[in-house]
């Protein structure tokens, strides 16, 4: 808030200036656009920061003093509602499991999308145009229609309830977006580069890992920025496909977490949790939102 | 490095398969290259095709058989799973929450995230080069948050939000009349569509932001010297400059909207007071891993991805269509927006 703040104090000590150059319509009109315009996203940044901020003080409160006064600060600020979330709700031990299997995944798609991108973006062959259609393919039609067969696909291989067979089931739903976004952006590498690492005496795999994927690095942390949170983030596969408890995912083990707390809330501690889950992603988001929001930019929509 | 404009042209649109910049061209084939080729195109495409081209197939298959699962024996049941489905009062119900839900939420999300990214790129004073808004980069920060918290937790925060004992929402309830937010006809749904939109309408402001940011500025300027106030800069060059942003976006949040999974099972696992709020990703779940009907589920999930494409082609025709490449959610989206400038008189 102390953003806000500060603007507003430039914005009065520049106004005197600008009003003399601006005519009197022109600056009026400037003006109400810019309170509109202010009114309005502070109204949606208060829509959207209340909620976290309310779920942030209530995971210091007690359950009583949530279910009495739902706006009050906490009497006492009860740090101990986090050690019973870690202890009830294991969130070590998903958070553990969730960076394995995300992290492994996230390697996994990122090589094998640029190396599938760069194969389609910049060698003529037949059947590459086939290729690249059954791949959009994949990524319009819904996961939901593939969830019931994928389910006794990775039975038949013995891998339903391990992690290297949630691993492979993020990897294919992911490369698709990877390959389509990597495609592009190998296009636009040029071609000399290319030849001259030829000339100088590299072969195919070596003009791949030495030359072309190091100058695709802008490209490559773009989509992974975006594979990671998708995959994070990634709800529907886990719970189908990874029942066993032992190795749930962080998504999965809050989901259950909060539909155990049926009879006798612990309000604060599940408060608490979802506080622990949400501000490790937070931070990595406000580090590098500005590269975030520059990935948008780049064609996340291919 | 003439290539890369040509690239971020097509990178703009869909890519063109044709080989354009990248040159592609045929070598004579050595060992290196041969298993260079099986390698990086082998690997990839043998996960993909196991994991998912072949679930998608055989779904299509199962969907006509009466499959139960566990035990090898089915039968061929032709379409009798999709006779079923259409008479069956839980399944039809579902798919009108589902069809209202991508009929408003895409709307909603839309017309906030337009209105956010106007507001903060075009929110400067006129005098001079185009300037965003004091505060640009604080707003486009907060609006960002909730879409980087998992989508799970959005639900739960808002179960919580909305909780009849403990909720920061419960005093609102008995000024609306209402003894619970989730558990009543009335609001469950549109409690359940905002949670979705307030989910969302941060990534595609910064969508909208960025592709505002990527007109040319030169645009703005002309408009000005002509005397377009901004509200016309807004709905005479910015809409028609971003298009194929909204369409994509729209087709987007429609998938999105379609699916929903996620915000019904923390918040509403059950369905809803009289399965009102049951999405068809919710009920093919059950049907598939707590009834075992696997046969039927699968025909449900065929239901599912011809409704996406029937929704995605709806919009590409209508962009079509109009020519000038309006779509649905764009027209309201300028209808809405000209009842709150007309009302602020804030319009010239």
């Amino acid at each position: 808030m102390s953003a806000i703040a500060a603007d507003r104090e430039s914005a009065s000590d520049r106004k005197p200036a600008r009003d003399r150059k601006l005519t009197r319509a022109v600056a009026s009109s400037d003006r109400r656009f810019a309170a509109i315009a202010h009114t309005m996203l502070i109204l949606w940044s208060v829509i959207v920061l209340v909620p976290m901020l309310w779920v942030l003080v209530s995971s210091f409160k007690s359950t009583s003093e949530i279910l009495s006064s739902p706006f009050a600060l906490p009497d006492h600020w009860r740090v101990e509602n986090y050690a019973n979330a870690w202890t009830d709700a294991n969130i070590g031990k998903y958070f553990l499991n969730s960076v394995i299997v995300v992290v492994s995944a996230l390697f996994l798609v990122m090589l094998l999308g640029a190396m599938c991108a760069y194969i389609l973006a910049r060698f003529e062959f037949p059947g590459r145009r086939l290729i690249y259609y059954v791949m959009l393919a994949g990524l319009t039609f819904p996961v939901f229609l593939a969830i019931v067969p994928l389910f006794f696909q990775l039975q038949n291989f013995g891998l339903l309830n391990t992690r290297p067979g949630l691993i492979l089931t993020y990897v294919a739903f992911a490369l698709p977006f990877t390959m389509f976004f990597l495609y592009s952006f190998f296009r636009s590498l040029p071609h000399d580069v290319y030849e001259a690492a030829l000339i100088d005496g590299a072969g195919d795999w070596r003009a791949f890992f030495q030359v072309m994927l190091p100058m695709a690095r802008p490209g490559m942390a773009a989509v992974a920025i975006f594979n990671f949170l998708g995959l994070w983030n990634q709800f529907l596969l886990p719970v189908a496909l990874n029942t066993d408890q032992d190795k749930w995912v962080l998504t999965q083990g809050m989901a259950a977490y909060a539909s155990s707390q049926v009879y006798d809330i612990d309000y604060g501690a599940l408060f608490a949790a979802i506080v622990v889950t949400v501000v490790p992603v937070l931070v990595v988001y406000v580090i590098f939102q500005r590269r975030i929001a520059g990935s948008v930019s780049q064609g996340t929509f291919r | 490095m003439k290539d890369t404009t040509t690239i971020s042209d097509t990178a703009s649109s869909r890519p063109v398969p044709a080989a354009r910049g990248g040159r592609p061209r045929r070598r004579k084939l050595t060992f290196d290259r041969v298993t260079f080729f099986l390698a990086f195109l082998g690997i990839p495409l043998a996960i993909f095709v196991t994991f998912v081209l072949i679930p998608f197939g055989q779904a299509i298959f199962w969907a006509m058989t009466d499959w139960r699962g566990f035990s090898p024996d089915y039968n061929f049941i032709g379409f009798d799973n999709f006779t079923k489905m259409f008479q069956d009062d839980v399944f039809l119900k579902a798919l009108r929450n589902v069809a209202l839900l991508a009929v408003c939420v895409p709307l909603v999300t839309l017309t906030l995230a337009l209105g956010v990214a106007v507001a903060i790129t075009l929110g400067g004073p006129s005098k001079g080069p185009v300037r965003g808004i004091k505060g640009a980069s604080f707003y486009r920060i907060i609006s960002f948050f909730p879409y980087v918290v998992p989508a799970i937790i959005v639900g739960l925060i808002w179960a919580q939000m909305y909780d009849p004992n403990a909720g920061l929402l419960k005093s609102l309830l008995p000024k609306l009349g209402l003894d619970s937010w989730l558990g009543e006809s009335a609001s469950a749904m549109p409690a359940l569509m905002f949670v979705i939109v307030w989910g969302l309408v941060g990534f595609y402001a910064v969508l909208f932001i960025a592709a505002i940011k990527g007109v040319p500025g030169e645009l703005y300027e002309a408009a000005k010297i002509d005397g377009a106030g901004r509200f016309r800069t807004t709905i005479s060059i910015t809409l028609p400059a971003i298009r194929d942003s909204v369409q994509t976006a729209y087709i987007y949040l429609g998938i999105a909207a379609l699916d929903s999974f996620v915000y019904v099972q923390a918040m509403l696992p059950n369905g809803g007071p009289n399965n009102g709020t049951l999405t068809i990703s919710q009920r093919l779940f059950n049907v598939a891993f707590a009834k075992q009907q696997f046969g039927y589920a699968t025909a449900m999930g065929v239901v599912l991805a011809v409704v996406t494409l029937v929704f995605a082609a709806l919009v590409f025709l209508v962009n079509r269509l109009t020519g000038g490449g309006e779509n649905d959610g764009k027209k309201k989206a300028r209808g809405a927006k000209a009842r709150r400038a007309g009302a602020m008189g804030g319009a010239r």
